[in-house]
């Protein structure tokens, strides 16, 4: 496939980024709407060429979403650069195993296709699951690095970047994406490049021949053992904050308003952006790409009459995260829908006239 | 003077933190001793449990994980897909296997993981507090069976082993007790069988272990053992059930 280009959904492209990258765990549940992943990692991850290093590719459809992750938590222990994927409840099940992953240092790529919450909530796009996702999810005092695209193709591109931080980090690392984004077919370039080979991992289970035993595991005992591990974390969640921040932006040099948005909303600002510009309105764009970290160097903005606009569909999620880079340095304002509306062009740029 | 007996390398020189008369400390023996007599310690990966088990890789000189509570049969399910030719084996509490985990259990064994499991029957949790178990007998008084287990309030003691035994995917299940020296060395055979037909490919196998809890069944390690042998066993039979 040397350089093609093919017509992939989201999710698809999501699971041919993961054979790209290496990818030879998977194990998921079916959920709408990211049932064309699971669907397409049944029919290609097998048959797709081997991966140095590694047996084989094993795709499982598992039992449960909780089994799912807790098979994702053992391929990973054993050296493999694993995935599994499911949309909003499913996730929620599986925040204890995430949690277990990120207590023993182990990498692996969770992708989320939100749906409306909460509870069995509806199949439509959503965005209500970013404190989930930003704030760790499950319990304990962790996070997950937190990737958002907005396209096709770069659904192809961070889920390969996203294994590569999972291993760099030993972190779970979460796709974040919403229905839209999951079943909308694009074009996508594939990479010409050979099916990466993952690194070597001298802490995997493989059988302790010539040296001592490998242990997987997040349970310390010993007074003051668990503390120092999670100081540990911290130090790395430091470097993470530090390095990883990744976040497009649009006409920041000139804009009055700078619409915030992530995923499939900022494809929709910037449609009404490109109006707003027509009609010779200064706006521009913060579309945040690591929504952990939260690319609070995109902020930095000097003149402080610039007046930002949040838009999610979420009621004031990344809001919060905004206001905390802004510092109350400008004014933040804020537009959400949640439950299956999704904010038009016209509602943008209502709200963008009576802002400006 | 000749050394008849020692101890083997799979298992660490280290203090238990077990109770007194706990059947564990003999059960993770009798898996070290198998993983020795076979010579698989290099390419043995063990999955220990939450419940007192924990940390059974603190006393397992080979390869080991932890698995959230329950969840030890998928850990071992990706680790052995990923290491074909690795022995992975689980090692199990009644309410780690039988109740939270159920769901992992049935699956992987229905799947027909090619994987060994020992299953520590100790009729009650013993990691928190001696509370009811889904093998907790009927009259059995636990922290949360007061009165004893009744049939209306808590149904009836699972039998996983021979639920399991339903199922095309398992090859092989044996039910054994550490009551006494001959019953422990049936034990050991039974854990050797299981990993075995691990090495031959022949699928799923599980041995369920019938294990004192002298400290929650408020019996002396004696007691605790005539227990088994009078009581226990008999909603609990020896012997192969598969
Ligand atoms: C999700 C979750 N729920 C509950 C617990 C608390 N817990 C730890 S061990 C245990 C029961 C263990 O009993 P069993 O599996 O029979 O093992 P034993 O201690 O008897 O050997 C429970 C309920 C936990 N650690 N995680
Ligand atoms: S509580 Fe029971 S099972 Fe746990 S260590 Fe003590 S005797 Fe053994
Ligand atoms: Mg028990």
């Amino acid at each position: 496939m040397a350089k093609t280009k093919v017509l992939l959904s989201g999710n698809e492209a999501i699971a041919q980024g993961a054979i790209q990258a290496g990818c030879t765990f998977y194990a998921g549940y079916p959920i709408t709407p990211q049932n064309e992943l699971i669907a397409y990692m049944a029919k290609y991850l097998p048959a797709s060429g081997a991966v140095k290093g590694q047996a084989a590719r094993v795709f499982i459809q598992a039992e449960s979403e909780l089994a799912a992750i807790n098979m994702v938590y053992g391929a990973s222990a054993a050296g493999a650069r694993a995935m599994t994927s499911s949309s909003s409840p499913g996730i929620s099940l599986k925040q204890e195993g995430i949690s277990y992953l990120a207590g023993s240092q182990l990498p692996a790529v969770i992708v989320n296709i939100m749906r409306g919450g909460p509870g069995l909530g509806n199949i439509a796009p959503a965005q209500s699951d970013y404190f989930q996702a930003t704030r760790g999810g499950g319990h304990g005092d962790y996070h997950v690095i937190v990737l958002a695209p907005a396209s096709a193709q770069e659904a192809y591109d961070l889920t390969q970047s996203g294994f590569d931080l999972a291993d760099k980090y030993r972190t779970p690392v979460m796709i974040l994406g919403d229905g839209v984004l999951g079943q909308m077919m694009e074009p996508v370039k594939l990479s010409s490049r050979k099916i990466k080979t993952p690194p070597v991992k001298s802490w995997a289970l493989c059988g302790c021949a010539g040296r001592k035993p490998n242990i997987a595991k997040s349970f310390f005992l010993r007074e003051g053992a668990l503390e120092e591990f999670n100081l540990k974390l911290q130090k790395n969640y430091q470097i993470i904050q530090q390095k990883e921040q990744r976040f497009e932006g649009l006409f920041l040099s000139d804009a009055k308003v700078i619409l915030v948005a992530y995923g499939t909303m900022a494809r929709i600002a910037k449609s009404a952006i490109s109006q707003l510009r027509n009609a010779g309105k200064q706006v521009g764009l913060i579309r945040p790409i690591s929504l952990w970290p939260f690319p609070e160097r995109a902020f930095q903005i000097k003149n402080n009459r610039v007046k930002y606009l949040v838009l999610e569909l979420s009621y004031g999620q990344m809001l919060q995260d905004v206001r905390l880079a802004v510092n109350g340095r400008q004014q933040v304002e804020f537009l959400g829908r949640s439950g299956g509306g999704i904010l038009s062009q016209e509602q943008i740029i209502d709200k963008v006239k009576k802002i400006l | 003077m000749e050394k008849i007996f020692k101890r083997g390398e799979s298992l660490y020189d280290v203090a238990t933190h077990y109770c007194p008369g706990c059947g564990h400390g003999i059960a993770h023996r009798l898996v070290a001793e198998a993983v020795d007599s076979l010579g698989i310690r290099e390419k043995t990966i063990g999955v220990a449990p939450v419940g007192c088990a924990v940390v059974a890789y603190d006393y397992w000189n080979f390869d080991c994980s932890e698995a959230a509570h329950g969840r030890a049969l998928a850990v071992a399910t990706g680790i052995k897909r990923v290491h074909p030719e690795k022995v992975v084996f689980t090692y199990q509490g009644d309410g780690d296997l039988a109740a939270i985990g159920t769901n992992e259990t049935i699956h992987a064994a229905n799947r027909g993981e090619n994987l060994s499991v020992v299953f520590i029957n100790n009729a009650v949790y013993g990691m928190t507090g001696g509370q009811l178990a889904p093998t907790t007998l009927l009259g059995q008084k636990t922290a949360t069976s007061i009165e004893g287990r009744t049939k209306k309030a808590h149904g009836y003691p699972l039998k996983i082993s021979e639920m399991l035994a339903l199922l095309p995917g398992v090859c092989y299940i044996e039910r054994v007790s550490l009551e006494n020296p001959q019953e422990v060395l049936k034990a050991k055979r039974a854990i050797k069988q299981a990993f075995e037909n691990q090495i031959n490919n022949l699928g799923f196998s599980l041995v369920e272990v019938l294990s004192p809890c002298p400290t929650y069944w408020g019996l002396s390690p004696k007691e605790s053992l005539d227990w088994i042998k009078l009581v226990m066993r008999k909603e609990f039979p020896l012997g192969r059930i598969k």
